[in-house]
């Protein structure tokens, strides 16, 4: 088990990770997610021990390995631009950190073969990897990274360089190798749906801090904060101020809204901003406590859906909702929210 | 015993982990790489420039600067920047065309054309000198040809000893920098800004003087500072080509130093030509800067067509037929004449065969005098042979430490980095100079220690090696040591695994550069080699100023050798495309 200790790291004189702290178990995928610039990278280069953090521990069951060189952590750890040796073949690439550990030719090449059935690549062993495609040297990396069995495996962005499809459909060959060989792996993106489809438990960095952490419908459920709310786009965000606790109403420039939250900290006159997100508006208006009227600013086929944008007034950002029927653009239409999908969130500093 | 030996253990573990953080500080990293570099540059090169300073004020040679003929300076300066000038103004007028028929056209030949502008980079001077000779010289095709035609009892041409022989050689070793560097940069420019600017109106002269040539002018004036300082410091062309009336700075102080043993004379010079060559070297450099931000290499393809009909197709021809005759002629006469005997050897009377003959390269390995101080030609070549490979082995392990050196991110080599480069600008005479004044005692009198020499050779070769190993060294990208280490490799495997086989390219390309360039020293070698040692040029220089044709034919069959192994070299280096090969 791998346990993140109070990690601190300054980039240029700024503090880039302040004191991040986190655990990964066996058999368990995590995701570690973040805008970019917001140190994912660094933090997985120190676990890999390619970089000293400045404060804090890495810990590998139980024993502290801050020290240790990269060479002798036994991890594995996929390059975000794949970092595949140029001046060796496929083969050779795979082949390298078992090398490393001075095993036997034979098992090598056999351990060699398994690995390009894994990836689906039988037939590659001895192509040049200067030739492969982008998922080819993708998939590549990963059997070498995964070929020397490591404790740990770490992933920086392995999609990222690549187009839309090609993502979706190497993103579900990734989980079912993770789920096959059943390493602990940190993997890290800045693409929610990705870090939805691969992780058992998302992290979330931002300044420095991990913000929030938990399973993926956690985050989608419970955001934290606006920030969170804000990454994930999941949906619209209003500020207000509060009037009354219970039932909760709040101030805002869409009128008076009744809403719920997740902690009943909320007091009369705190400021809160409040989540409407588009796929919760109800079908009828008239069925819903909170409504809302304004302009169609805009509409876009979805296939099941419209996604109608709505022009309330001058304080109010668009407004997104998702109807089932079409409306006429320029046309004044009221939608409803009941006050159980009105989540109400904390500020974050800002 | 257990406890101590625990003990011990970990007193070394502490020790290793304690060597391991201080090796990760790049500064203490960059003075590692730099200790053994710095400390040969330090002791071969600035102590012999210093020493060269010191002498002026030794109170030894009664020296004053107040009772200087100064007119002994200034005709040489004044010579050597006239010459220079007017040299690199011909350049000029045959490379500019040159470089915008490379830069604007395909034409057949043009790759053949292309590799043989590679050839002048890297031909030592005196093969040169014996190509020209064996053209215009003399006893060369030219002269010989005309005598027979005419019956004439006297070469007609005379070209040896001549200001224009000098002029000659310059362009013909200088026009392909012009040509390499401003067609570069020329094929490199947007065609798009010129398609702009036709569009918004302009005819295509306007195009050329408004759009083309402002981008182009920092890569000129950077080819043409070049080329005035590779004429500025020509020792072997002007030696050997211009006789004993024309004395360059260089030719002066090795005729002060070596003739007229007035060192003095010569340091007072050698700091002069230090002073110019600076300058330019400055000048240089920092246009080299302004035009890397100029020119952004785009598609070469676009904007390459043939030639019209016309005028245009008259120019091309005319320039392409121009520069294979600059860049071949001396060179296959050269070759030509090698194998042809023409005129008696030394001693024979009477009718003498004529025609082909593979007498020249037979005798290679005679003494014919029995002289001690004569060699058999093919010791001088396995000397030079010997010499090259101590250069290699020198130039190319200084110059991986000075590009490990380089690649650490510490102002230490902000400051450091210019010493490397200073040898480049310092002439091989100023440093062959230097060493005679230095180096004249045991254990390193030049008497006991032959190795100065090569030792010579390679600080003139380890700027090149720098230039080309550097550049290499950059462009591997660091995460795939990161994934060595990674995936188990100790730090030394991840250098033997990773580094060592991505650099061996560029490695053999230094190999190759300081191999040439020591095989072709003249300058230096004239200063250190000794009579029972001669290199290849030295051999060739007192050959072919000796009558008859045996030791003329010996000369030029030498010079062929020396003309083969470094056209092979080149030929090699342009096979691999590297970055950073192009060293101008």
């Amino acid at each position: 088990m791998l346990i993140v200790k109070n990690i601190e790291k300054n980039y240029e004189g700024h503090p880039l990770l302040r004191k991040v702290s986190f655990q990964v178990g066996e058999d368990e995928t995590v995701c570690l997610l973040g805008p970019s610039g917001s140190g994912k990278s660094t933090l997985l280069r120190i676990i890999a021990g390619l970089e000293d953090a400045e404060g804090g521990q890495v810990l590998w069951n139980g024993e502290d390995i801050s020290r240790t060189p990269a060479h002798q952590r036994e991890f594995g750890l996929m390059f975000q631009d794949y970092a595949l040796f140029p001046h060796r073949n496929v083969a050779e690439n795979i082949a390298f950190g078992l090398r490393m550990q001075n095993q036997p030719k034979d098992k090598i090449q056999e351990r060699v073969k398994t690995a390009l059935e894994t990836i689906n690549m039988p037939g590659f062993a001895n192509r040049k990897v200067t030739e492969l495609s982008g998922g080819e040297q993708q998939r590549v990396a990963l059997a070498r990274a995964l070929a020397p069995e490591p404790r740990l495996l770490m992933l920086d962005e392995p999609l990222g360089a690549l187009d839309r499809t090609l993502r979706e459909q190497l993103s579900r060959e990734l989980r079912r190798i993770l789920r096959e060989t059943e390493v602990p792996a940190i993997y890290v993106t800045h693409d929610q749906e990705e870090a939805y489809a691969i992780a058992d438990r998302l992290l979330l960095l931002h300044d420095g801090v991990i913000l929030q952490s938990g399973k993926p419908h956690e985050f989608y459920h419970h955001p934290r904060n606006v920030w969170v709310a804000e990454f994930f786009g999941l949906g619209n965000l209003v500020r207000g101020i509060v009037t009354d606790q219970s039932p909760l109403k709040v101030e805002t420039p869409l009128g008076f809204v009744l809403a719920s939250c997740d902690s009943g900290t909320l007091k009369k006159g705190q400021t809160t901003t409040l989540l409407f997100r588009p796929t919760q508006a109800c079908q009828n208006a008239g069925d819903c406590s909170n409504r809302i009227t304004g302009e169609v600013f805009d509409q876009v086929f979805q296939g099941e859906n419209y996604r109608v944008t709505i022009k309330i007034n001058e304080e109010v950002p668009l407004f997104n909702v998702l109807l089932p029927e079409p409306v006429q653009i320029g046309e004044e239409i009221t939608v409803g929210y009941k006050p159980g999908d009105v989540l109400c969130l904390e500020n974050g500093k800002d | 015993m257990d406890r101590s030996l625990d003990g011990d253990h970990s007193g070394l573990s502490a020790l290793n982990s304690h060597l391991r953080s201080w090796f990760k500080n790049p500064t203490w990293r960059a003075v590692f790489f730099w200790s053994l570099p710095a400390a040969f540059l330090g002791y071969f090169f600035y102590q012999p420039l210093l020493a060269l300073f010191n002498l002026l004020v030794s109170p030894e040679w009664d020296f004053n600067l107040a009772t200087l003929n100064w007119g002994k300076l200034w005709d040489p300066l004044w010579f050597t920047i006239a010459q220079a000038s007017l040299s690199t103004l011909l350049t000029l007028i045959i490379g500019l065309p040159g470089a915008w028929l490379f830069a604007r056209f395909t034409f057949p030949g043009k790759k053949v054309l292309k590799l043989l502008t590679t050839l002048p980079f890297i031909l030592p001077t005196v093969v040169v000198a014996a190509g020209f000779n064996a053209l215009l010289g003399p006893r060369g095709w030219v002269n010989l040809g005309l005598m027979a035609l005419f019956n004439l009892n006297s070469p007609p041409v005379q070209f040896l000893n001549t200001f224009g022989a000098i002029l000659t050689a310059h362009v013909f070793y200088n026009t392909t920098i012009i040509i390499r560097v401003v067609s570069n940069a020329w094929s490199g420019q947007n065609i798009r800004l010129q398609h702009a600017a036709k569009v918004l109106g302009a005819s295509p002269w306007r195009t050329f003087r408004e759009v083309t040539l402002p981008l182009l002018r920092p890569s000129i004036l950077a080819a043409t500072l070049l080329v005035f300082l590779f004429n500025f410091t020509s020792f072997g062309v002007v030696l050997m080509l211009g006789g004993p009336r024309f004395a360059t700075l260089e030719v002066e102080i090795y005729i002060q130093a070596l003739h007229l043993l007035n060192l003095p004379l010569a340091s007072v010079l050698s700091i002069l030509q230090l002073i110019c060559t600076l300058i330019i070297t400055v000048g240089h450099n920092r246009l080299s800067g302004q035009r890397e931000l100029a020119v952004i290499p785009r598609s070469r393809k676009i904007g390459v067509r043939k030639p019209k009909r016309g005028l245009e197709r008259f120019v091309v021809i005319l320039l392409i037929i121009t520069l294979f005759t600059l860049l071949i002629s001396p060179l296959a006469a050269l070759a030509m004449r090698s194998f042809v005997k023409l005129e008696p050897n030394r001693g024979e009377r009477g009718d003498i065969q004529r025609g082909l003959t593979l007498q020249y390269y037979r005798e290679l390995g005679i003494n014919r005098r029995g002289s001690l101080f004569y060699v058999p030609p093919i010791n001088a070549a396995w000397n030079s042979f010997l010499f090259a490979m101590i250069t290699i082995l020198i130039t190319v392990s200084l110059g991986i430490l000075v590009a490990y050196a380089l690649q650490q991110k510490t102002p230490l080599n902000n400051f450091l980095d210019p010493l490397v480069m200073l040898p480049l600008g310092a002439s091989a005479i100023t440093l062959g100079l230097g060493f005679i004044i230095v180096f004249n005692q045991p254990p390193f009198s030049n008497l006991e220690f032959p190795i100065l020499l090569p030792i010579a050779h390679s600080l003139v070769a380890l700027p090149f090696v720098v230039r080309t190993l550097g550049p290499a060294l950059q462009s591997v990208p660091s995460s795939l040591r990161n994934a060595a280490s990674v995936l188990g490799a100790p730090p030394l495997r991840v250098w033997r695994e990773v580094d060592l086989p991505l650099l061996a390219p560029s490695i053999l390309v230094s190999t190759i550069f300081a191999m040439t360039i020591s095989l072709g020293e003249f300058g230096a070698s004239t200063f250190l080699s000794r009579p029972e040692y001669p290199t290849l040029p030295i051999a060739i220089y007192r050959y072919i100023s000796q009558p008859g044709a045996l030791n003329y034919g010996q000369a030029l069959a030498m010079s062929t050798l020396l003309m083969l192994v470094c056209a092979g070299g080149i030929l090699l280096i342009e096979r691999l495309q590297l970055p950073g090969k192009d060293l101008f």
